[in-house]
């Protein structure tokens, strides 16, 4: 299964190279009980850019993500060790207010996940959780929000209908406009197309790639074509490593590890 | 079938698949027909309880009619009676019991699922289900030994305070003997509790951890997820619970008639004493000599049983206007 991965536009467009760091992680290690998730990862997250995550299952993807948003917090028993500066303060403080850190770094998951509520209440919820908008204000919020996930044409005329009622590439963009809609700073997007076809998946890249010019967006993914067409930037971890950070032109046409290049060139993985 | 079984390949090994096979055949027959039994037997019986409580009761019913709904004078000595005390006892009872029990078993249940350290949770959760094993005429024992000493002492103060309340003042009030209506509802709510608070665990527990972490994730606190996601994820489950503890406390007999005073009263004081469908057929079925005493006994239990069945039918439609509330689904 070896094959030559393709660069999009968004990856041969050269990174900027000033770019301002959005989020520091300094010397990060995650427990989960006793067995180490993480080891001493350090990087550094541009802002208004893509940055994907690959590597092969388990090797901690997914745990970082969940390190820079604290939802590991949720679970007695995970803990970690290190700094994540963002916006000036340390993510793992222990007295780092949760909630307004999950408004400025909003999540995606691996499923859809639309709350059992009509599709605007989707939207709104979140929104509720930290502004008192009037009535008509919550309207054009919702419409900005769905607008941005690119799902107001097809969810326009049934906004007071379940949200379950849409169908999975839907629902996954409602979830973002549900990200969305908070005005976050950051979305993480852990496995956003795994569930879904190649057309849903398609309009979600295009959707990730719209969405760059106004957030940092961290994105997780099996699928290396993915992180080679929506992202400026690629880590390659292996074993609750950090192999290799570089622009993903880069890590894809030279990489500098030689773990990096049997992973990619599908020897292994 | 005949071109089916054509193409088939002629069996090799003789007769024997082809006897596996009937027996095969008979074995599924035996069960289909065993299991539908057992399955036409509730019916059967349930239409047989209906028809001996309407047969019971037929002497009530068509002599007193339906003023015996809505009378309340229970005197056997001139063989008049009126069910609606009993009616409004259970009622009253049973809402006191909901009132209490459905948030402290909420409660309950988001702190087990959510909060609880997880070398406190397989003890509480077992303790709570405990309480579902004690036998109600120990609650009743309770009621009356100890928990009706108590409320007595307590009484008055709360009378001469929330009892001067506009409106619903009149609920705290009444004889401070520590036996009444108050302290029916209030051993029920008890009692119900483990079973709203099990089920109302279990099925929070259905929910799927990336939904929730989903709420987490746009900075939700623990309430609003389990308010606004949690709970209307698993309305009929959380409903069926409630359901179920309702139909406890509507049929309830021993520990209610330990401390309810059974006294045909309908009042809106609540430290009145009173009585419920239950502890009347309890205490009654005894000394009705008179005919007419034991088909009204008997109209009591036709009228809780209706009761039951309006509970379930509410609970149904109650379900399926929230699911309409939430959006259509197509």
């Amino acid at each position: 299964m070896s094959f030559q991965v393709s660069l999009g536009d968004a990856a041969k467009e050269a990174p900027k190279t000033n770019a301002v760091t959005k989020i520091a992680i300094k010397n990060l290690n995650f427990f989960y009980g006793t067995f180490q998730g993480l080891r001493s990862i350090s990087m550094e997250i541009p802002e208004r850019q893509v940055t994907a995550y690959i590597g092969p299952s388990g090797c901690g993807k997914s745990t970082l993500l969940r390190t820079l948003n604290r939802m590991y917090s949720l679970y007695p028993g995970q803990r970690a060790e290190g700094e994540i500066i963002f916006n000036g303060s340390n993510v793992l403080d222990p007295k780092q207010d949760l909630n307004a850190l999950r408004g400025q770094i909003g999540m995606v998951f691996q499923k859809p996940t639309p709350f059992p509520m009509s599709i605007y209440d989707n939207i709104a919820f979140g929104v509720k959780l930290y502004e008192k908008l009037s009535k008509s204000d919550m309207d054009d919020r919702v419409e900005w929000a769905l607008k941005k996930a690119a799902l107001w044409g097809e969810a326009k005329d049934k906004l007071s209908q379940s949200g379950l009622s849409l169908s999975g590439g839907q629902q996954q963009r409602l979830c973002i406009a549900r990200g969305i809609a908070v005005k976050p700073e950051v979305l993480l997007l852990d496995e956003p197309t795994s569930a879904l076809d190649p057309i849903s998946t398609a309009r979600i890249e295009e959707l990730i790639s719209e969405l760059r010019d106004d957030y940092t967006i961290v994105i997780v993914t099996h699928n290396m074509q993915q992180a080679a067409r929506v992202s400026q930037h690629t880590a390659y971890m292996y074993l609750g490593e950090l192999i290799e950070f570089t622009p993903t032109a880069e890590i894809f046409v030279k990489p500098k590890d030689k773990r990096t290049e049997d992973y990619i060139t599908g020897r292994f993985g | 079938m005949t071109g089916i079984t054509e193409t088939l390949p002629a069996p090799t090994a003789g007769t024997k698949p082809r006897g596996l096979a009937s027996k095969f055949a008979l074995q599924d027959a035996v069960f289909h027909r065993s299991t539908q039994f057992f399955a036409v037997l509730v019916l059967a019986t349930l239409a047989g309880i209906i028809a001996s409580l309407f047969v019971g009761s037929w002497l009530t019913l068509t002599q007193t009619g339906p003023k015996f709904f809505v009378t309340d004078v229970w005197d056997p000595v001139r063989s008049l009676f009126g069910g609606l005390a009993p009616l409004w006892g259970t009622l009253i009872t049973a809402t006191i019991a909901l009132l209490i029990g459905v948030p402290v078993s909420f409660g309950i249940a988001i702190f087990l699922t959510e909060m609880c350290p997880p070398v406190l949770k397989r003890p509480l959760g077992t303790a709570v289900e405990l309480l579902a094993a004690i036998p109600s005429i120990i609650y009743g024992m309770w009621g009356l030994f100890i928990l009706a000493p108590i409320l007595a002492e307590y009484q008055p103060a709360i009378s001469s305070s929330l009892g001067n309340l506009p409106l619903i003042g009149t609920l705290f009030q009444g004889p401070p003997m520590g036996i009444g209506v108050f302290t029916a509802g209030l051993i029920l709510s008890v009692m119900v509790i483990p079973f709203i608070a099990s089920v109302m665990r279990d099925v929070f527990e259905t929910t799927p951890p990336i939904l929730k972490e989903s709420a987490y994730g746009l900075g939700a606190t623990t309430w609003e997820v389990m308010w606004n996601v949690v709970l209307p994820y698993t309305k009929a489950g959380v409903v069926g619970g409630i359901m179920l503890g309702l139909g406890r406390a509507l049929g309830e007999t021993m520990a209610v008639t330990f401390v309810i005073g059974n006294a045909y009263n309908i009042s809106l004081k609540l430290f009145d004493p009173g009585n419920s469908i239950a502890s009347s057929l309890a205490n009654e079925f005894n000394e009705a000599a008179d005919p007419n005493h034991m088909s009204a006994l008997i109209t009591l239990g036709l009228l809780l049983f209706f009761l039951s069945f309006v509970v379930l039918s509410l609970s149904r439609w109650m379900l399926s206007s929230l699911s309409k509330k939430e959006g259509r689904r197509t």
